[in-house]
């Protein structure tokens, strides 16, 4: 049997080399505007990840579906503040807001979004931390609601406005999926302010942070608007 | 039961002087292409690792988290930057792994014949201290250990993307059982790494010899 010979400083230094390797990306986005060597390989790693994700991405694709016994009860609060923080929009004054490359860009009161052909899904929300929820939620499909208004479908984003200062926005291809809906009813019961009255984007093929709640205003551009976690390091596709 | 092991030493050993006797100077224990994949490998693996722990944490599965301290990141959307990043070298550079082994002959040189019997006799004779290391050739418990990782590797990988794209890659996550349980697959498949990681690392910090060769390629020793 051979004496063991632990040539114990050559270990020491290669554990401490890998302990640099590791504390060098110990944190990162600090500061979103000053973005160091690692967060400039990160940013381009994530405009890779958008790419490949798009490409990846087919409007034909549906999201799975589930029963009413599967729905998750209670339903999980989440957002940037306590769920007692969440602001209330008056559902009698509220105005959808109008912008960018659409034709007609008067602002859509909740009545006369109500008033369009409504689609009701029970679908899947995967959070971005790992975890899900099913739900129901029904409301206007938002590719039907754009060819309404006369939105240019060939523009590459739709950006959202929210009442709790939150935006967010997407590609057109995901704005155009069949399931995704700009969700007026949560359980057949109108949306609570916690869960986004009086209207959300509901994408079941995004994670949940890039379903924006109490939104109060919709772009039709060119021009990348990026969003709340988007601009702080989160990845602006995040399709599922 | 030496000679049933010795017989397959003697097998696995025979193939290289025959090449050698073609190519004039000895084989490296380890060729360029496996010390180039390892080494990044191992750089993925480490970064795959870190990141994940952290995003773990911010949905735990379990009724623990992994300390702040050994995860990679800071917090949860540079974590999941790393993880996404990385995620293409370790598929990537696993993928012209798989090629390699199998064209090369890697694999079949290597890990063939595959015995849990074998290994766990192997183990018993090492854990004796009779287990003789003969460099360039690997014991059953080696072969059944790397064959083992390479599966839990690949399984990582798949239940990575199903988690991923549980909508547009929705065969892997069927195949898994669905979203839920492919978290709990892709966990398992990280103890299992990290496992193998644990035991790779103890090795080779009991058997330092075996570490240059994996860095300058090293000779393997002529058939005894």
């Amino acid at each position: 049997m051979k004496k063991l010979d632990l040539p114990r400083r050559k270990l020491l230094g290669r554990a401490l080399a890998l302990g640099a390797i590791t504390a060098l990306p110990a944190c990162n986005y600090d500061d979103p505007a000053n973005p160091d060597l690692a967060d400039k390989f990160l940013l381009a790693m994530s405009r890779w990840n958008d790419r490949v994700q798009a490409a990846l991405f087919s409007r034909h694709t549906l999201a799975p579906t589930f029963s009413a016994a599967q729905i998750t009860e209670p339903p999980r609060f989440n957002a940037f503040y306590d769920i007692s923080q969440a602001p209330v929009v008056d559902p009698a004054s509220y105005q959808l807001e109008l912008s960018g490359q659409i034709q007609e860009k008067a602002p859509w009161s909740l009545a006369q979004l109500r008033a369009l052909p409504q689609e009701s899904q029970i679908t899947r929300l995967v959070c971005v931390e790992g975890w899900r929820v099913i739900g129901q939620w029904a409301g206007v499909p938002l590719g039907s609601f754009l060819k309404r208004i006369g939105a240019d479908t060939t523009c590459r984003y739709v950006s959202f406005k929210c009442a709790d200062g939150y935006y967010s926005s997407i590609d057109m291809e995901s704005a155009l999926h069949p399931q995704t809906l700009m969700a007026l009813d949560f359980l057949n019961a109108p949306l609570t302010p916690a869960f986004g009255a009086p209207m959300r984007i509901r994408i079941p093929t995004k994670l949940g942070f890039k379903n924006p709640k109490l939104v109060i205003s919709m772009n039709v551009g060119n021009v990348y608007t990026g969003g709340y976690w988007e601009d702080q390091g989160y990845n602006w596709f995040s399709g599922s | 039961m030496q000679n049933s092991f010795g017989q397959a030493g003697g097998a696995q050993a025979q193939t290289p002087p025959m090449r050698q006797a073609r190519s004039g100077p000895r084989r490296a224990i380890h060729p360029w292409p496996l010390r180039v994949m390892h080494w990044l490998n191992a750089l993925a693996i480490v970064m795959m690792i870190g990141s994940g722990w952290q995003i773990y944490d911010a949905s735990p599965l379990f009724g623990f988290t992994f300390p702040h301290e050994i995860t990679i990141g800071g917090w949860l959307g540079a974590a999941i930057a790393w993880h996404l990043a990385f995620m293409w070298l370790l598929a990537g550079n696993g993928l012209f792994y798989l090629l390699w082994g199998f064209a090369s002959g890697h694999f079949r040189r290597k890990f063939w014949p595959l015995s849990v019997a074998q290994a766990l006799r192997e183990t018993g004779a090492a854990l004796r201290l009779q287990l003789p290391h003969r460099r360039g050739v690997y014991n059953a418990v080696q072969r059944l250990l790397y064959a083992g990782v390479i599966v839990a590797a690949a399984l990582a990988v798949i239940s990575g993307l199903a988690i991923w794209k549980p909508v547009q890659l929705w065969f892997f996550t069927d195949l898994l059982g669905g979203y839920f349980v492919a978290r709990y697959v892709h966990f398992f498949a990280m103890v299992a790494i990290t496992g193998f990681l644990a035991i790779h690392l103890l090795l080779v910090a009991l058997v330092p010899k075996v570490l240059p060769p994996m860095i300058f390629g090293g000779k393997a020793e002529e058939d005894r």
